[in-house]
């Protein structure tokens, strides 16, 4: 049996997407001409700054594209349905965002992605573009503690690409930028749980199978298998189970401050999005952890995956000014 | 001795586009167990654009090189992912091994073999035993190189080759993902074919039908 969706075409489902995004965003976002997957803001490039280019698969709407805009992220290389950007829609990007001052490539950390953006950073170093890599690693759940280099990059990408698009916007030089960039990964830590499957548009078939009474703790957003099959339970023991992961790496002390993001993973509404937040801010307050920011909603989903996840961006001084920082852009605004 | 020329190349990428679209669905399925379900479209995709886009060239004006050239740049182009690169590198090695040659012997079609697994090695960096694609092309590769020299034709060199991928792919079974996007599964991996080694046997397969018969 075939999944229900309302497309045209699996095979033009991106592009036909993208027409409609830059239809609903022409204030915000345009394509390179003759690389319509190179996606850039209107706003945001300029001379001297360094550049930031993001990107990966298609079917996590509104990421990454949605991230594109003054005091964010300057282009987005959109790919495949989960499926890494080919190196040429990126070095479009890498020209076209380049104001002399270095560009700086930040995506989530997955095989296929190193791979075609490695190539792309090697294409841009011939025509004297200089670029250098931050890979997100937020997802806990992807490789044991020790191994953090080799996680996965999920949700957390949101305030990752915030605080890198923050120091970009401020002006601040190449190394600063990268250095920032790599904080805010290293201070992002996500957990994930998924419910039911999603379906390419392509094939219409899901994309996992779990019983209709059980839950996958810390799978990943394309539908990897993740730490546990469980039986479903109450959204505060789920989201405990969790915040426990995240906490016991995080490591918070008393007077802490962070940032929440409890994000769809496409299919989960708000409602439960926001049960599960009461019971994060709950949490928190047990440990004297304070609240700085919080977003709920669909910022890195998964298709129609149902399931969440809970990130926690453990702020300093340096991050929060990066979070404040405003930004404008296509599906996100802040400050 | 079989003489390849630039015509039999575009017909071999017909039939590798034509057996990738056949396996497609089994493909991600094998995916859809240990990683994100595309990789059979992926490849559907990428060798479609590959026949398309030498199926467009003159062949009586373009020589296996610029053939090869051609497949590896429309191959990444429409796909990206990982078998993009991996494809492309592989196409475009096998481009330089036969540089300068109009038609290809049998031993030329073998380094172009050889050059294809290399270069899915190093752009991959995965060592055979890491339960990936190169665990197909590897044992692939050194059978036909094999074969060759102790007197097999093309056809029998092939046939080694296939028959090497096809137990590689067998034995990813019994193998732990630690490269890829499966590696995040540990144990879990343990029991199911990679479905880039499955793919991997897809494509020589027919290849040294389209080339041998």
């Amino acid at each position: 049996m075939q999944t229900k969706k309302i497309i045209n075409d699996g095979n033009r489902a991106v592009d036909e997407m993208l027409e409609g995004i830059l239809a609903a965003h022409p204030r915000h976002l345009k394509s390179v001409d003759g690389s319509p997957r190179s996606i850039i803001a209107r706003d945001g490039p300029r001379q001297g700054k360094v550049g930031l280019v993001i990107g990966g698969g298609s079917g996590h709407e509104p990421s990454f594209l949605g991230f594109v805009g003054k005091g964010l992220a300057d282009a987005a290389a959109i790919g495949n349905v989960f499926a890494s950007p080919p190196p040429d829609p990126i070095l479009e990007c890498a020209k076209a965002v380049s104001g002399g001052a270095g560009v700086l490539f930040m995506y989530g950390n997955y095989a296929g992605d190193v791979m075609n953006f490695d190539m792309a950073a090697e294409m841009a170093a011939m025509d004297d573009i200089e670029v250098r890599t931050v890979l997100s690693t937020d997802d806990v759940a992807s490789a044991p503690r020790d191994q953090r280099h080799k996680r996965r990059g999920v949700a957390g990408n949101f305030f990752i690409f915030k605080a890198a698009g923050a120091a970009c916007d401020r002006m601040l030089s190449f190394d600063e930028c990268e250095r920032v960039a790599g904080k805010a990964n290293d201070h992002t830590f996500t957990m994930g749980v998924a419910l039911s499957p999603c379906s390419l548009p392509q094939t219409r078939r899901p994309n996992f199978e779990i019983g209709p009474d059980e839950m996958e703790i810390g799978m990943g957003i394309h539908g990897e298998p993740g730490i546990a099959r469980e039986k479903l339970k109450t959204a505060d023991e789920i989201t405990d189970e969790m915040l426990d992961r995240i906490l016991d790496e995080m490591a918070p002390a008393r007077g802490d401050k962070v940032a929440v993001l409890v994000n769809s993973l496409g299919s989960t509404p708000l409602m439960e999005l926001y049960i599960m937040n009461r019971r994060v801010k709950q949490r928190l307050d047990e440990i004297g952890v304070s609240i700085h920011a919080s977003w709920v909603g669909n910022y890195c989903t998964s298709l129609e995956m149902a399931g969440a996840s809970i990130t926690l961006h453990r702020l300093d001084g340096e991050l929060q000014t990066m979070l404040d920082h405003p930004c404008d852009c296509a599906m996100f605004r802040a400050g | 001795m079989t003489t390849i020329d630039t015509a039999r190349l575009v017909a071999m990428f017909a039939a590798i586009a034509t057996a990738m679209s056949a396996d497609r669905d089994r493909l991600c399925a094998l995916d859809g167990v240990i990683g994100d379900a595309d990789h059979g479209i992926a490849m559907e995709l990428g060798f479609s654009a590959a026949r398309d886009a030498v199926a467009a060239l003159d062949t009586e004006a373009t020589d296996p090189t610029t053939l090869l050239n051609t497949a590896a740049k429309s191959f990444l182009n429409a796909v990206g992912a990982s078998s993009g690169p991996l494809y492309a590198t592989a196409f475009m090695r096998a481009a330089a091994a036969v540089k300068g040659k109009t038609t290809l012997d049998d031993a030329d079609v073998v380094t172009l073999f050889q050059a294809m697994a290399k270069g899915i090695q190093d752009r991959g960096k995965a060592e055979p035993g890491e339960k990936t694609m190169i665990d197909a092309w590897a044992p692939a590769a050194q059978a036909a190189g094999e074969a060759l020299t102790s007197g097999k034709d093309l056809a029998g060199s092939l046939e080694a080759a296939a028959q090497a991928a096809n137990a590689g792919a067998e034995a990813t079974k019994s193998m732990v993902a630690t490269k890829g996007r499966a590696s995040r599964l540990g144990e879990r991996s343990l029991g199911h074919m990679d479905p880039g080694a499955a793919s991997a046997v897809t494509v020589i397969e027919a290849m040294r039908v389209a080339l041998t018969t």
